[in-house]
């Protein structure tokens, strides 16, 4: 391959919003109720039934504009998307075309080659489309509306990508912001973040764009960066043998590591857009927008910034536990309840990491409160509890979120202090191990380990091993 | 009638709207549109200039509603606007993309 080719993408991001109910009715948008109990006649497109915007989804929309530093339009409106399909049953999707709520974003990524800027074209508010599941059976196909009218905002960005990297960091940070905004989990797997690209390649230095197409069905960062390698090396091989790229939309299959292109929804993509009548002009005024402005939060990166000033934690730990809101949250109201951010850091980043996986769980699942963690590190620093029993205990609280201390106090699992107690158990330790004892007294200073394991076993745990330890050495 | 409509316009709003038509409907569509747009040039006849596009009869704004679920399972009242049901899903032709 003689010519050098560069890779261009823009990126279609839909984000389901974290609203209780549905974008233009009262229905719940909870996930898993059985087939079309979360429906009623707007959301499945009855004839004079009326939408009305859920005031939720605007301020969410106008926080997620304002922090990717867009303009908000203050007069806007929905227009609708016309076309034929048993997942949308209005037949015709309630949208923004015309005005969109928010309009030239842009956010700041960081990779390998350095730091740049990636462009936010527009940010519309749009509903969802309901489910369709195919019958084998019967020959036919069968509808449920539950998530028909759930909202979205689609985040269109500027064709400003250049590499899979790109297009990941650009993903993160979108996740990240609007996660601390607290306007979406953003689960790429669950679908409440779907990103649909659009990539063309030109040889390098060339001005003018070549054909895209547009990528779907890719619901994981690694499908994405795979995707992406796939379809450069699919119209570079087009281009090479002297053939055209076609301008269409292409199906992904992660498991066959390639696409295909998908039958499109009509001959032609004509919707027809036209103002929404049911739906009345929305005016924002700069009062309006100041007070989301004043409600949004310290984002990660200033909050970085802050970790690294005022805590003495490594700066990897401040990576992970600033990479979820959840865990940002827990770590702040813990140190500020009196646990030593370092030991705080540690529960997180050692246990909880570590129990978050083996369950398959994200850090948002965390049931426990900071009260409890800090409870839990409190009973660590006096010494009422050992560290293995703290674990123990951190793992019933990590299932139940249980008060540490009321647990400790039922299960009689405070260290015994008692030093009359310790030492009789000791002396009987000794008494029943002749072997072990002659062996330390005869210079294996290792076999104190063994002496020290059988008093904790015959403590049942409960024992300072430091003291144990002291114990043992005095009495031998 | 001053606006003519091409065999190939009626074919494709046929498509659009999912319609299969014959001949002579296809003819009396042609005709039936044509004069629909004569209507819609004579309107264009009026002198709009400095005129705001005007989507809404009426001069209201910022209808919203607050986040909060007030309808309960109504399934069995939405699922007989169903042309069919199976297991609580409305059913419809084979769709597959």
């Amino acid at each position: 391959m003689s010519k050098q080719y560069e890779t261009v993408i823009g990126l279609e991001v839909h984000v389901e919003l974290a609203t209780k109910t549905k974008i233009f009715c009262g229905c719940s948008t909870a996930f898993g109720g059985e087939p079309n109990t979360h429906t009623c006649p707007v959301c499945t497109g009855m004839p004079g039934s009326l939408p009305v915007l859920n005031k939720q989804v605007l301020e969410y929309a106008v926080a997620v504009g304002l922090a990717t530093n867009c303009t908000i339009t203050q007069y806007c409106k929905f227009d609708r998307k016309n076309y034929f399909y048993p997942d949308n049953p209005q037949n015709y999707q309630i949208s923004q075309l015309y005005l969109p709520i928010c309009r030239n974003g842009k956010v700041e990524i960081e990779t390998d080659a350095g730091k740049k800027f990636v462009g936010i074209h527009e940010i519309h508010m749009e509903e969802d489309a309901g489910k369709l599941i195919h019958d084998e059976w019967d020959d036919c196909s069968l509808v449920d509306y539950n998530r028909s009218g759930v909202p979205l905002i689609e985040i269109v960005s500027e064709p400003d990508m250049r590499s899979a990297q790109e297009v990941i960091a650009y993903l993160e940070k979108l996740r990240m912001t609007i996660q601390y905004l607290g306007a979406s989990d953003c689960k790429l797997q669950e679908g409440s973040m779907r990103a649909d690209v659009n990539l063309s390649i030109r040889e390098v230095g060339a001005k003018e764009f070549g054909t895209r197409t547009e990528m779907k069905n890719l619901n994981s960062f690694k499908a994405i960066a795979r995707a992406i390698e796939g379809e450069r090396e699919r119209q570079i091989d087009l281009l090479e043998s002297g053939e055209k790229v076609m301008q269409e939309t292409r199906r992904w299959d992660d498991n066959k590591g390639e696409s295909y292109a998908m039958r499109s929804k009509e001959d032609a993509q004509d919707y027809r857009y036209f103002p929404d009548p049911d739906l009345v002009p929305i005016v924002l005024d700069d009062a309006f927008l100041e007070e989301i402005r004043k409600k949004q939060p310290e984002f990660r990166e200033e909050k970085m910034r802050r970790y690294k000033e005022a805590f003495d934690i490594p700066e990897y730990d401040i990576e992970i536990i600033t990479g979820s809101k959840r865990m940002a949250d827990l770590f702040e109201a813990t140190v500020a309840l009196g646990g030593q951010p370092k030991k705080v850091s540690n529960w997180l980043m050692v246990e909880t990491l570590r129990l978050l996986k083996e369950n398959n769980m994200d850090p948002e699942d965390i049931r426990f409160s900071p009260e409890n963690l800090a409870k839990l590190i409190s009973l660590t620093d006096t010494k009422a509890i050992n560290s293995s029993v703290a674990k123990e205990v951190f793992e019933v609280m990590f299932a139940e979120n249980v008060n540490p201390e009321k647990y400790v106090e039922e299960k009689g699992l405070k260290t015994v202090n008692d030093e009359g107690a310790l030492r009789k158990t000791v002396e009987e330790v000794i008494a029943n191990n002749p072997q072990s004892v002659e062996d330390y007294r005869n210079g294996k200073e290792k076999a104190i380990g063994f002496l020290v394991g059988q008093t904790m076993k015959a403590m049942k745990g409960k024992a300072d091993p430091g003291m144990v330890n002291q114990l043992l050495k005095e009495l031998l | 009638m001053a606006n003519i409509i091409s065999d190939e316009t009626i074919e494709y709003v046929g498509i659009l709207a999912k319609l299969e038509l014959s001949p002579e409907e296809k003819e009396q569509a042609k005709k039936d549109m044509g004069s629909m747009l004569d209507y819609i040039d004579k309107l264009g006849e009026l002198d709009t200039e400095g005129v705001e596009p005007m989507s809404h009869a009426f001069p209201v704004k910022n209808v919203f509603r607050e986040d909060v679920v007030t309808n309960q399972d109504m399934r069995e009242e939405i699922l007989k606007n169903a042309p069919g049901e199976k297991d609580g899903m409305f059913v419809v032709p084979r769709t597959f993309e």
